[in-house]
């Protein structure tokens, strides 16, 4: 047993269980056009969960703040991300690719921005009294999520929002039987690229070592010389700015958004960074494709148990783990 | 000459005064030790000199300018080290990241890199090791390390032999032999044979106040004294 668990760790552990997952899921499905189809769907929701999820880790990490307000910024991003793509909607039906990625580049650069100045916001005048008072935070992040729906609502109007998408990203490459939609090969690549860029910035740079050491011992980077109130700042921002984004791709991939976007969604990135293990930037990927996977495979095969796999599957993985799968060392 | 004064200095945790008007000087060079039983109150006053905890009222003052209302981070710049009883050692970064967080520009002055291989030649050793796998021993030294990495003109290491084993022990004393001769050391220990073996002047607080300062050379003579407040023969 000790044996087949040092060759399975070698093989790359926890890592392996998405692999595992599709596998037991192939055999289940026995159609390999829909396992394919079920498969890429599950990697891009798991990529754009993870845009969602990332941030919420990191600030839990390294600050120890339970912040539920970080699904308002998904529901702002989404409908940021509209706006701008409703309003360069003559570039998005052009024939034109250079106009269409312009606008995509424009709305998820406006999400973006509307993160990190709303992230700055949230920090200095939400979070920042509450440190070190979970009930607080609880209390004060929980207002703050229904104060911005509202807001969100004031501005946008209670009834459901249509996204129009690029032209290029509307149409689906034919394999045999199998349709993959463009979109979830762009929300998967997207999700992949922030990931390298996460995890080159933490493992190869010196604010990265900084972030990862204040998530082991915040008291012992300040002794180290480090003002680690000023890095969080720039972890909280980056942290909603990657929700914001997770929030525009959302929209583009769900077509149809409500102010209660944010909310909805606030359970599944909760599930994922605990599934992942708290600050772990690798938990929370591997966190998030098992949650798009395990979603979508149950969604198919057992459609009434869908909305229960999520939290079936935190259960299991917490019995088994405790601390999460990839947990960051504390 | 005075490195480092606490005047007067009151500390409270929560609702509870835990350090009790504590006046302690330490002079430069060499090895301070403070002695104390269990709760007396000195990993408290190595926090309050760091700024871990505020003390109030008191003051600290290190080299006649007034720390104690400082950022622990603004503290540690004015060339104060901190060596927790915990080691505070980061588990999941390697012993040459850990390391590389305490300097100052990222890079190391490769004298004094040299200088920690020969005091700790384990650390060369497992250079590319994350530092939860280390051994208690291996910790520590990995937190004197870091302590030395830069120049520094006092160091504060709470119980460095706490848990280790007599081989260990006996290469941490002759490590902070060596590394006293150009740095301070203000070191709080309960093992009173390693704390005699290396201090100069000392102090023990117990319940919160300085009840004894002197020369460890005295102290380490005067059994009845070593009784009354360490309650050594108990």
């Amino acid at each position: 047993m000790k044996n087949l668990t040092q060759i399975l760790a070698r093989m790359g552990g926890v890592n392996l269980l998405p692999v595992a997952v599709a596998a037991v899921a192939f055999v289940l499905i026995g159609v390999p056009s829909s396992w394919v189809t079920l498969t890429v769907a599950g990697l891009a929701m798991g990529m754009m969960i993870f845009l969602m999820a990332s941030g919420l880790s990191l600030v839990f990490g390294l600050m120890d703040v339970l912040n539920f307000g970080h699904s308002a910024f998904v529901s702002l991003g989404a409908f940021v991300a509209a706006s701008v793509l409703t309003w360069l909607a003559g570039w998005l039906g052009a024939d034109s690719i250079f106009l269409n990625v312009m606008a995509l580049f424009l709305a998820l650069t406006a999400a973006l921005i509307v993160g990190l100045a709303g992230g700055w916001f949230f920090e200095t005048v939400i979070i920042r009294p509450v440190y070190k008072d979970h009930l607080r935070q609880i209390l004060i992040t929980m207002g703050a999520l229904i104060v911005a729906e509202q807001l969100i609502l004031a501005v946008w109007g209670g009834t459901p929002m249509a996204v129009p998408r690029p032209q290029f990203l509307e149409s689906a490459i034919i394999l045999g039987d199998v349709s993959i939609e463009i979109y979830r090969i762009f929300a998967f690549l997207l999700g992949l690229a922030v990931y390298v860029a996460l995890y080159l910035t933490l493992n190869r740079t010196r604010i990265g070592l900084l972030i990862r050491a204040g998530v082991e011992n915040r008291e012992m980077v300040e002794a180290l010389g480090f003002r680690i109130d000023r890095l969080f700042i720039g972890v909280f921002m980056l942290g909603s700015a990657l929700a914001t984004l997770g929030g525009a791709m959302w929209a583009g991939y769900e077509t149809l958004i409500s102010p209660s976007l944010g909310a909805e969604m606030m359970i599944v990135v909760f599930i994922v960074v605990i599934i992942g293990g708290l600050g772990s930037i690798e938990g929370t990927l591997l966190g998030a494709i098992m949650v798009g996977l395990v979603g979508n495979y149950v969604g198919f095969l057992m459609p009434k148990m869908a909305l229960a796999s999520n939290m079936i599957l935190m259960m299991a993985i917490l019995m088994w783990r405790p601390s999460g799968l990839r947990p960051a060392v504390k | 000459m005075t490195l480092l004064t606490l005047n007067a200095m009151q500390t409270n945790i929560e609702q509870y005064a835990v350090l009790h008007d504590v006046t302690l000087t330490v002079p430069e060079g060499g090895v301070f030790v403070l002695l104390g039983r269990n709760g007396a109150g000195k990993t408290t006053t190595l926090r309050s000199i760091m700024g871990l905890w505020r003390p109030s009222p008191g003051s600290v003052t290190f080299r006649g300018e007034d720390i104690s209302a400082l950022h622990t981070a603004e503290v540690a710049r004015k060339g104060i080290a901190y060596v927790p009883e915990n080691m505070g050692v980061f588990g999941g970064l390697t012993i040459e990241e850990n390391l590389i967080l305490a300097t100052k520009t990222g890079k190391f002055d490769t004298a004094r890199l040299n200088r920690i291989y020969g005091l700790f030649p384990a650390l060369k050793t497992f250079w590319g090791k994350q530092a939860w796998s280390l051994s208690g021993g291996q910790k520590q030294m990995l937190a004197v390390a870091r302590a030395i990495i830069e120049p520094r003109d006092l160091i504060l290491i709470d119980e460095p032999t706490k848990g280790l084993a007599p081989s260990i022990i006996d290469a941490m004393a002759d490590a902070f032999r060596e590394i006293s001769e150009t740095t301070t050391i203000l070191l709080v220990e309960q093992n009173f044979h390693f704390a005699k073996s290396l201090g100069r002047d000392m102090a023990v607080i117990d319940d919160g106040r300085i009840a004894h300062t002197g020369s460890m050379a005295d102290f380490a003579a005067d059994k009845a004294l070593q009784d009354q407040l360490l309650s050594l023969s108990a």
